[in-house]
């Protein structure tokens, strides 16, 4: 038997969890980082094997009498989505060192929030390596009960209502796509064997006819209220906004991409046909929610509702870059999931800091602050200008690549959605000039007194690094992208059209 | 011709009823015989062992794959029979434990002291100054099981009856030994006792009529019939739709529910437990190898009819639970939707013969075999901990009194989010794995519709699951929950909590073994 490294890669940090919620105090805390790092080492470890091309997936069967397997794989769009996991998790712990200190926003210890955490982080990891329809639905569902902790116990003063909000909408989803789970295995199952492999799933011919459609709908719901996507976000903006930044950021910057990453690995693998079908809708789905999601930013009034809101604009052109089927576009949009998970990680994380000195994250309640905290605002602008995907931000590449991809086959959906790249420089400019600039407000004075200190720095730093130096160096993350890319449009059997542009690299 | 007596029995065969029949009787001779001071150690040590003797009898003729029709053709001991039996010795174990538990209530058991006494009466105050008590509800406990395990055994419809009333007669009476809200005990045991009667009148009419167009009493003889008989009758749907009744009462499907309710809340918790899985899995036992053995041919007119139930069950269970305020009666409504996501499976009917979807998937029998495997487990766990939780001694089972209880007592909360995520069928659990495969077999049966609507109904009560889970770690402790404790009970509760949290998990993580026994012991003889 070869080394279980994926299998290993989610049973740490579910050791980790176990151990940070036996012990107590500042030990809980060190253990609980201690176990994300070890996490993002084999992490990285991980990705840089499957990028040099190196296969170790795992599969073992599980419950035979149904076909289902532990089954992970190793390929790039798996361990790009690892990586993002594994570089945020240790990131929003340390950013929420002290947060069970708090009396007035939560009521458990920081330690439990780190067990949470690390166990979020081991389901969140199992679901996007897993290739067995069955594992994967497991670990979708069950990231559910950690988040629903996190939401719940720690944020602002209505964070049950927000907590209960966030997992009906996510349970809805989940039973819905358990209807399609059970429909494909037990139409794979008349082939005469049972069997919840994504591979096998493909190959038994499922996409046929109206049960066909209806089981890719079960999917494509699902993951629509994950992503999250008009006319299912209603429940992000809630639940950003209650939540503590750090929740947020784990819920935004990784669960969420269970939802895109959904749409690729088993949307397009099983549903071919349907997702062709589907694509008109999907895409003015896809171009609703980066323009509605922009103005909404706009018209925001709380800096959590605003970033929640700008999420579900980049959710937006993701799903435009899946579903235009050329292989720039599908590279870019995997590639925009990983730099929209460290962009919004900062934008999340650096808000908090300035939430927790002000006690408010309403807009109104600022004003000139880079003159009282200047680093603070540095990296808040930094943080934004890669959030509207400004050139030298690895934002940028991705979302270039989805566009310049989505042109050659969706010119009308691709034009309109680059208005939401104008929109986004509105929101974010807006949001920076009325917080930060002007003269320094009675408020800003005696509550955002005090510039970051060396553990906040240390936060974000990393994660600015990262968009810098991908921004102007993505090769490493974006030729293993081709991959995958490649493998999508095989799916759904299509060619990029004939005009290619050469995009990336 | 029926010989009238039937002199080469196979004891082996017969060996595990036998052993418990046994063992209740004996511990009828105990309380004539052995004083009152220690009766309790002696019933509870019986018991015990013919339990434990019973499994190991039911183990050995399941290794030995000893299948066949005893006893002139009324028992049928095959896969389904000996899984039930021993998940029903398992769980009756539970059950006892959770029965004999002193330390939760100052040293006395749940049970009334003197049943003969009325509530509030100077009687009933000297029984309890005496400390008198009911060691009887150990044998009564083991007749209902012997009942019960005969109940899922039976091949024809007589015997079934007689399996009917066995199990029913000591629940009757189990139901009305509250110790404390005695007046609302014996409410529930009266309920039950009327409404059974009257369930029990409509299988044996409906016996009769079956036999009235059949000319035999035997399930394979009477589907050997249909099927020679060839167009259906109005006498034999009103047959097959009486004794359907009967069995349905059992199941707690809508509209033969409304008795679950009352009964749940009035019963002893630990008996409560009890009903809610022994009954349940063995009246779906019964359920099925009556439909599946007797009137498989008509497969065709009874499919639809349980998928309509099956809605309705899911519906009303769910819906209903949503407005409860007392976490015995939530149990109670859950148990109704858990009844309609079992007559899914039951509706799907895949069956060995039935099916060519049969092989590829465990079928309707092991699907539902392993849904109340896990169920069980979930539900004895849940019950064990609403006995610990108590105001000034007795239980306090309005959901209001749980407030905040979890975030006071984490590992407490976190059993019971355990068990709740169980019964809400979230993954990781077995609750989930149960689902799955019951909601699979009724896709491969044709109703995928159904579990459609089973998918949406699963989201009504993960909702109410998720009520107590909310109330009890996000709202404040208020009046009701003042005094409000969870007590620390002895070895015999915890034993059952760590079986059932465990069982959850495992089932849950490593499901493959008990799926793979469910389906090899999926198979009716006579079908």
């Amino acid at each position: 038997m070869t080394f279980p490294l994926l299998t290993l890669l989610g049973l740490v940090p579910l050791v980790g969890a176990l151990v940070t919620f036996a012990l107590k105090g500042a030990a809980a805390k060190y253990a609980g980082i201690a176990f994300s790092l070890v996490t993002l080492a084999m992490g990285v470890w991980a990705f840089a094997l499957s990028a040099s091309g190196t296969g170790f997936d795992e599969r073992y069967t599980w419950i035979r009498a149904i076909g289902a397997h532990w089954s992970l794989g190793s390929d790039t769009l798996s361990m790009t989505m690892v990586l993002l996991t594994v570089i945020v998790v240790p990131i929003v712990l340390l950013a929420e060192w002290t947060i069970g200190d708090d009396p007035e926003s939560g009521r458990g210890s920081t330690g439990a929030f780190f067990a949470l955490a690390l166990m979020l982080e081991s389901f969140a990891l199992y679901c996007f390596m897993a290739t067995d329809t069955l594992l994967f639905y497991l670990f979708f569902e069950a990231t559910l009960i950690p988040m629903y902790f996190l939401i719940g116990r720690w944020g602002g003063p209505k964070r049950g209502q927000a907590a209960l909000k966030f997992l009906l909408y996510s349970l809805a989803g989940g039973l819905v796509m358990l209807f399609s789970v059970v429909g494909v295995g037990a139409e794979a199952a008349k082939t005469g064997q049972a069997s919840f492999l994504v591979s096998d799933l493909a190959a038994a011919n499922i996409d046929q006819g109206t049960w066909g459609r209806l089981l890719f709908l079960g999917f494509f719901i699902a993951f629509a209220i994950k992503a999250p996507m008009v006319p299912v976000h209603t429940w992000l903006p809630d639940t950003a906004e209650q939540a503590s930044p750090g929740s947020s950021t784990l819920l935004v910057g990784i669960l969420d991409k269970i939802g895109t990453f959904g749409m690729l690995r088993f949307c397009l693998a099983i549903f071919p046909d349907s997702s062709k079908w589907a694509t008109p809708v999907i895409l003015v789905l896809a171009v609703v929610s980066v323009i509605y999601g922009a103005l909404m930013a706009i018209g925001s009034r709380d800096l959590l509702r605003l970033v929640s809101y700008t999420s579900i604009s980049h959710f937006g052109i993701m799903v435009l870059g899946i579903f235009a089927f050329t292989s720039t576009s599908i590279q870019g949009s995997i590639f925009y999931m990983l730099n929209h998970g460290f962009s919004t990680a900062a934008l999340f994380l650096v808000i908090g800091f300035l939430v927790k000195r002000r006690g408010s994250a309403q807009i109104s309640a600022f004003g000139g602050v880079q003159k009282t905290a200047p680093v603070l605002a540095g990296l808040f602008l930094v943080a934004g200008l890669s959030a509207l995907s400004l050139p030298g931000t690895s934002s940028f590449i991705s979302e270039y690549m989805v566009l310049a991809g989505s042109w050659q086959r969706q010119p009308i959906f691709t034009a309109i959605a680059v208005l939401g790249m104008v929109l986004s420089a509105l929101y974010i400019l807006l949001a920076y000039q009325r917080t930060m600039t002007g003269p320094v407000t009675e408020q800003t004075e005696t509550h955002v007194s005090v510039d970051l200190n060396l553990r906040e720095r240390a936060v974000l730093v990393p994660l600015v690094a990262l968009l810098l130096v991908f921004g102007f160096y993505p090769k490493p993350l974006v030729t293993p992208l081709e991959q995958p890319a490649k493998e999508a449009m095989s799916h759904v059997d299509m060619t990029d059209p004939e005009t290619v542009v050469k995009g990336g690299n | 011709m029926l010989t009238l007596l039937e002199t080469n029995l196979d004891w082996g065969a017969l060996a595990p009823l036998i052993v418990v029949f046994v063992g209740a009787c004996l511990g009828v001779v105990v309380e004539g015989v052995l004083r009152r001071s220690i009766r309790d150690e002696a019933q509870l040590i019986i018991a015990g062992l013919t339990l434990v003797l019973a499994f190991g009898f039911t183990v050995q003729l399941w290794r030995g794959r000893e299948f066949g029709v005893e006893a002139g053709g009324s028992v049928s001991v095959d896969g389904p029979a000996l899984f039930t039996w021993g998940a029903l010795i398992i769980f009756t174990i539970l059950a006892l434990l959770l029965a004999s538990e002193r330390k939760l209530n100052q040293g006395q058991t749940d049970f009334v002291p003197m049943a003969a006494s009325v509530p509030g009466s100077p009687l009933e105050a000297r029984a309890t100054a005496l400390r008198l008590e009911h060691t009887e509800v150990y044998p009564l406990v083991l007749f209902a099981t012997f009942g019960m395990m005969l109940f899922a055994a039976s091949n024809d419809l007589i015997t079934m009856f007689v399996a009917l009333e066995i199990f029913s007669l000591p629940l009757y009476l189990l139901c009305g030994l509250a110790r404390r809200r005695r007046l609302l005990s014996q409410e529930a045991a009266l309920k039950y006792f009327l409404l059974g009667s009257l369930s029990s009148a409509f299988f044996l009419y409906g016996a009769a009529l079956v036999y009235g167009y059949t000319g035999s009493f035997e399930l394979n003889r009477v589907d050997a019939m249909i099927g020679s008989a060839g167009a259906s009758s109005l006498l034999l749907a009103a047959g097959m739709g009486l004794v359907g009744v009967g069995l349905l009462f059992k199941v707690g499907v809508v509209p033969f529910h409304s008795w679950t309710p009352d009964v749940y809340m009035g019963s002893p918790t630990p008996i409560t437990a009890f009903m809610a899985i022994a009954t349940k899995m063995a009246a779906v036992a019964a359920l099925m190898r009556v439909f599946y053995v007797g009137f498989g041919s008509m497969e065709w007119d009874w499919q639809p009819l349980f998928a309509v139930l099956a809605v309705l069950t899911m519906l009303v269970g769910s819906v209903i639970a949503l407005t409860q305020s007392d976490i015995k009666r939530l149990f109670a409504y859950s148990a109704i939707a858990h009844a309609g996501f079992l007559l899914v499976a039951v509706a799907g009917a895949v069956t060995p013969t039935s099916s060519s979807a049969f092989g590829a998937l465990t079928g309707s029998v092991g699907s539902i075999q392993f849904y109340l495997a896990a169920y069980g487990l979930a539900t004895m766990g849940a019950f064990a901990l609403v006995t610990m939780v108590r105001k000034a001694g007795g239980e306090s089972t309005s959901l209001a009194s749980w407030s905040g209880i979890g975030r006071r007592h984490p590992v407490f909360g976190a059993l019971m989010v355990l068990f709740l995520l169980s019964f809400a069928g979230i993954p990781l659990t077995g609750g989930f794995i149960g689902k799955l495969l019951v909601f699979l077999a009724a896709w491969a049966g044709g109703y995928g519709w159904l579990v459609l609507v089973a998918v949406l109904m699963s989201l009504v009560a993960a909702f109410f699951y998720l009520r107590v889970i909310v109330v009890m770690f996000f709202r404040e402790p208020n009046e009701h929950s003042e005094g409000v404790t969870v007590e620390k009970p002895s070895w015999m509760t915890w034993t059952v909590i760590v079986v059932a949290a465990v069982g959850t998990l495992v089932l849950g993580l490593w499901s493959g073994p008990l799926a793979e026994l469910a389906i090899r012991a999926s198979a009716f003889l006579g079908s």
